[in-house]
């Protein structure tokens, strides 16, 4: 190297030096490359939502641990932990047997009338579910207890884990049981060894879904006298505003949706579930029944409908025969009608944008912070809204004064308590769109927020519409955090039941449920139509 | 020119090292292939020629414009590089009219014309605009998605195994159709493929990928007929790898006498040569000739219009020491003069033997 050298060679001894040192020059972090302003605003909304954790452990702090333990280790939170538990381990496997069954009937099989039947295992959402145990304690007005509380919540709650897994069993690479066919599995084998794994997603979301409502419920359990923690809490507030008993309540309750968070995560896995190989998936084959199987398999749907549609539609019908025209305050139900169409469109609009960061990281670069933040949204929305209620009150008369008691409290509160239904159809969504077609999108020239739109949220529409129309329908049913939280004179047509039933005027409360029932027909209809609908078809 | 010139590219997954000092010029115009076995490293390179991925360090740059060096970094998007996947990646909720135009602005009409254009420059039906990604077939998939490439009128084209899932007689045939087309819209192309023959028959220049370094850049049949070392050359395609004794331009080997490039050192090497470039003969006349080598056949392996021989050699060569005794060697022959087995044959060469350049390893010849 000490011969005088020509330019080329110049150039090769600068690059020996820097292949000497390949690592001289630090590159940027990779986080800039998906996005920086997509992590941003997942952590603005995780931070949002950790609002109302915040206030439980900054209470429980200044409770101190002496209070703590005397309000903790008592008999009656072991009864309510008990009680809780049972409902969650004997719901959520019942919930998951149902959706399932019901799923695998409708998609793949040539069952009599399967539209109509999936119709109407979506339909049950429709009703809220606190309608669900008013109408069954109208008919048998002695049910009570960890029976009743199993009943309803199924009854009100499979169509969460049904959606989901009759939408993936649709886009299920047919190829792939034709594979295990033909490596000698029987189709039962097929089913248990290829199929349901494949449906883990979708069933571990369900799950989670189903037993956060579980946990978070009130007006169910309530109107059927079964206590878990949440009841407990509502009263303890309703009866005293005794903050700390209440927070402590809450604060176990927050550990069992943490456990329940970190069961779901680690049953998720690693495994790619977006499709991979050429082109689309072929149709589904559909597996035929013979007539006895026909008949036996007509039972199921039959008898969920019964129960699921049938006793709340009978019940209700009773009550407006009885009631007469009387019950139909036009000057009262018109306007809680508006403030609820509203208030759930707007709602819907807000959480389902602000999923669509958190959702979309989750899957394209599942890392731990990303997970964290993910859970950030489950924590709140696990705790029952009365928590969140409770927590934005003191929060806005401490630091935000002008929107205390104003529309946009309600708001927030909504999208701090349902983003995780809207995360979850989106997530799944998301899954669907391989990143493989976002790179294609982006050497054909379009920006990553460009592709994002138009690929990637274009094939996740469906899960994005019905995290959507599952939000709009949550808002529509919402209770509590409504109660408190809306400037006075709101009265949305939740509450307005709410009113009633408390007043035991069973019959003026029915107008309100019919409909809250009406309103949520088309969305649920809408729901069962994106579901269908696979890209592109 | 150069197109597109690559610069000590460094990459690591983890702890793995997936390129290892890449660097490459790619003139303007030309068809590049990047053959390798699989996890070579030649799809990670391809992706970050897209953007798709980022180097550790090193640079890329394309007609003089730097994308990715330590202070910049030009975005997928915005570097004009088409790129056809193994699978074509169409977009499964757009029409083919709707894919082809993804990439293309303007109004509805210019579009149309466009559309139309390309989808006749692939060779497809007009009439299949409306269909949708999977009522097409596996070829018909891929000039969707190479329209699609094409539309955005990219500086450089990238192509990732757009062939190795159509069926045989189809592959050729969309390879020559491709080739064609690229070179009619004087598209510069960079294939990477695991198929040698492919790259063989598509590139003008051919770059041979192993454990994430190029180990040899060249044209197909200079990189085909001397290659570096025994790797390469196996990879390529059959050969006859045999140690040998260079004296003054011939190697004395099992073979015998055999012609190589005059440049190369006397004293111990490996010789390569292809089986084409041995014959045989079974005619008595030819048995009595000085040069080459007798050896009988053992194995007749019927291909069709080519046949395989085993052909084991008679007389060990003094290069090798007698060390092995017997040296099989397979040959090519047509299959109509195919000798059967058992025939005692004439073997002679074609053309010089190659010196592979790499030091000599396994067979590695030990003179006492």
């Amino acid at each position: 190297m000490s011969k005088p050298v020509a330019l080329p060679e110049a150039s090769k001894v600068a690059q020996l030096t820097t292949l000497a040192h390949p690592r001289q020059h630090p590159r940027r972090a990779s986080g800039r490359r998906s996005g920086s302003w997509v992590v941003a605003i997942s952590i603005l909304v995780s931070l949002l939502a950790l609002l109302p954790l915040a206030f439980v452990i900054g209470i429980s702090i200044k409770t101190g641990w002496a209070t703590i333990a005397e309000l903790v280790f008592r008999p009656r939170v072991a009864e309510l932990l008990i009680n809780t538990v049972l409902l969650v381990v004997i719901t959520i496997p019942l919930c998951i047997a149902l959706g399932v069954a019901l799923a695998w009937l409708t998609e793949r099989t040539d069952l009599p009338g399967r539209r109509l039947w999936s119709v109407l295992a979506t339909a049950p959402i429709a009703v809220p579910a606190f309608v669900h145990s008013y109408a069954w304690v109208s008919l048998v007005p002695p049910i009570h207890g960890l029976f009743a509380g199993v009943l309803v919540s199924v009854i009100a709650y499979f169509p969460f884990l049904y959606l989901p897994i009759a939408a993936t069993l649709r886009r299920l690479d047919p190829a792939i049981e034709d594979v295990s066919e033909s490596l000698g599995l029987k189709p039962w084998a097929v089913f248990f060894r290829v199929v349901l794994p494949q449906l883990r997603l979708a069933i571990c979301g369900g799950s989670l879904l189903v037993g956060l409502h579980l946990l978070a419920e009130y007006g169910l359990y309530a109107m059927i006298r079964f206590d878990t923690f949440t009841t407990a809490i509502f009263d303890q507030f309703q009866s005293s505003f005794n903050g700390p008993a209440a927070n402590m309540l809450a604060g176990v309750l927050a550990l069992c949706c943490l456990l329940m968070l970190t069961a779901e995560s680690a049953s998720r896995g690693h495994a790619r579930y977006a499709r991979v190989g050429s082109g689309s998936a072929r149709l589904q084959r559909t597996q035929r029944l013979t007539r006895n199987t026909k008949a036996a398999a007509l039972l199921l749907p039959i008898i969920t409908s019964v129960l699921a549609l049938g006793v709340p539609l009978i019940t209700l019908a009773q009550w407006l025969i009885a009631g007469g025209a009387d019950v139909w305050r036009m000057a009262e139900i018109l306007p809680a009608l508006k403030q609820t169409l509203v208030l759930a469109s707007v709602g819907a609009l807000i959480t389902t944008c602000a999923a669509v960061p958190v959702a979309w990281l989750s899957i394209r670069s599942p890392g731990r912070l990303h997970r964290i933040l993910e859970s950030c949204n489950y924590i709140t929305s696990s705790l029952p809204g009365i928590v969140v209620a409770l927590a934005l009150v003191t929060v806005t008369i401490s630091f935000a004064r002008p929107i205390y008691q104003t529309t946009i409290t309600v708001l927030l509160a909504y999208l701090l308590m349902f983003l995780p239904r809207a995360l979850v159809s989106l997530r799944a969504g998301i899954a669907q769109a391989p990143v493989e077609l976002e790179n294609i999108a982006r050497s054909l020239g379009r920006s990553p927020s460009q592709a994002l739109w138009l690929i990637t949220m274009r094939l996740a529409a469906p899960g994005a519409a019905a995290g959507a129309a599952l939000v709009f329908l949550a808002i529509t049913n919402e209770l509590t955090a409504t109660l408190l939280l809306s400037p006075s004179g709101t009265r949305t047509l939740a509450t307005g039941f709410w009113a009633m039933t408390s007043e035991i005027d069973y019959a003026a409360a029915a107008p309100y449920a019919l409909i809250m029932i009406l309103l949520s027909l088309p969305l649920t209809a809408l729901l069962y139509h994106q579901s269908k609908r696979t890209a592109g078809r | 020119m150069n197109a597109l010139e690559l610069n000590s590219i460094y990459k690591t997954f983890g702890a793995l090292p997936a390129l290892d000092n890449v660097s490459l010029s790619v003139p303007a115009g030309s068809r590049t292939a990047i053959v390798g076995p699989s996890g070579s490293g030649k799809t990670t390179l391809l992706r970050m020629i897209a953007g798709f991925e980022f180097p550790d360090s090193g640079s890329i740059s394309l007609n003089g414009q730097t994308l990715v060096d330590g202070s910049t970094e030009v975005p997928a998007h915005q570097r004009m590089i088409g790129y056809v996947p193994q699978d074509g990646a169409l977009f499964p909720h757009m029409t083919v009219a709707g894919n082809i135009a993804f990439g293309l602005s303007g109004d509805a009409a210019l579009k149309q014309e466009r559309v139309a254009e390309l989808m006749d420059m692939v060779s497809l039906d007009s009439r299949m605009s409306q269909r949708w990604p999977h009522e097409l077939s596996g070829g018909q998939q891929q000039r969707v998605a190479l329209a699609r490439a094409l539309a955005q009128r990219p500086r450089l084209m990238l192509l990732d195994e757009p062939f190795s899932a159509l069926d045989t007689g189809l592959r050729a045939s969309m390879r020559k159709m491709v080739a064609k087309l690229l070179s009619d819209t004087g598209v510069t192309t960079i294939l990477v493929t695991h198929d040698q023959s492919e790259a063989l028959s598509f590139a003008d220049q051919l770059a041979v990928m192993r454990q994430g370094r190029l180990v040899q850049t060249g044209q197909p049949m200079d990189l085909y007929l001397h290659p570096h070392d025994e790797e390469t050359a196996l990879f390529l395609g059959d050969a006859v790898v045999m140690p040998a004794q260079i004296e003054n331009g011939y190697a004395i080997c099992d073979l015998g006498r055999v012609q190589v490039s005059s440049t190369s050192p006397n004293g111990a090497a490996q010789i390569m040569l292809r089986p084409e470039q041995l014959e045989i003969s079974s005619q008595p006349a030819d048995l009595e000739q000085v040069d080459g080598c007798i050896g009988v056949v053992t194995d007749r392996d019927f291909g069709g219009n080519t046949c395989t021989l085993t052909v084991d050699l008679k007389a060990p060569s003094p290069a090798t020491n007698g060390q092995s005794a017997s040296r099989s060697l397979l040959v090519r022959s047509s299959g109509v003069h195919a000798p059967a087995a058992g025939s005692l044959v004439h073997i002679s060469t074609l053309g010089s033997a190659h010196v592979l350049t790499q030091p000599v390893r396994r067979q590695a010849v030990t003179t006492p």
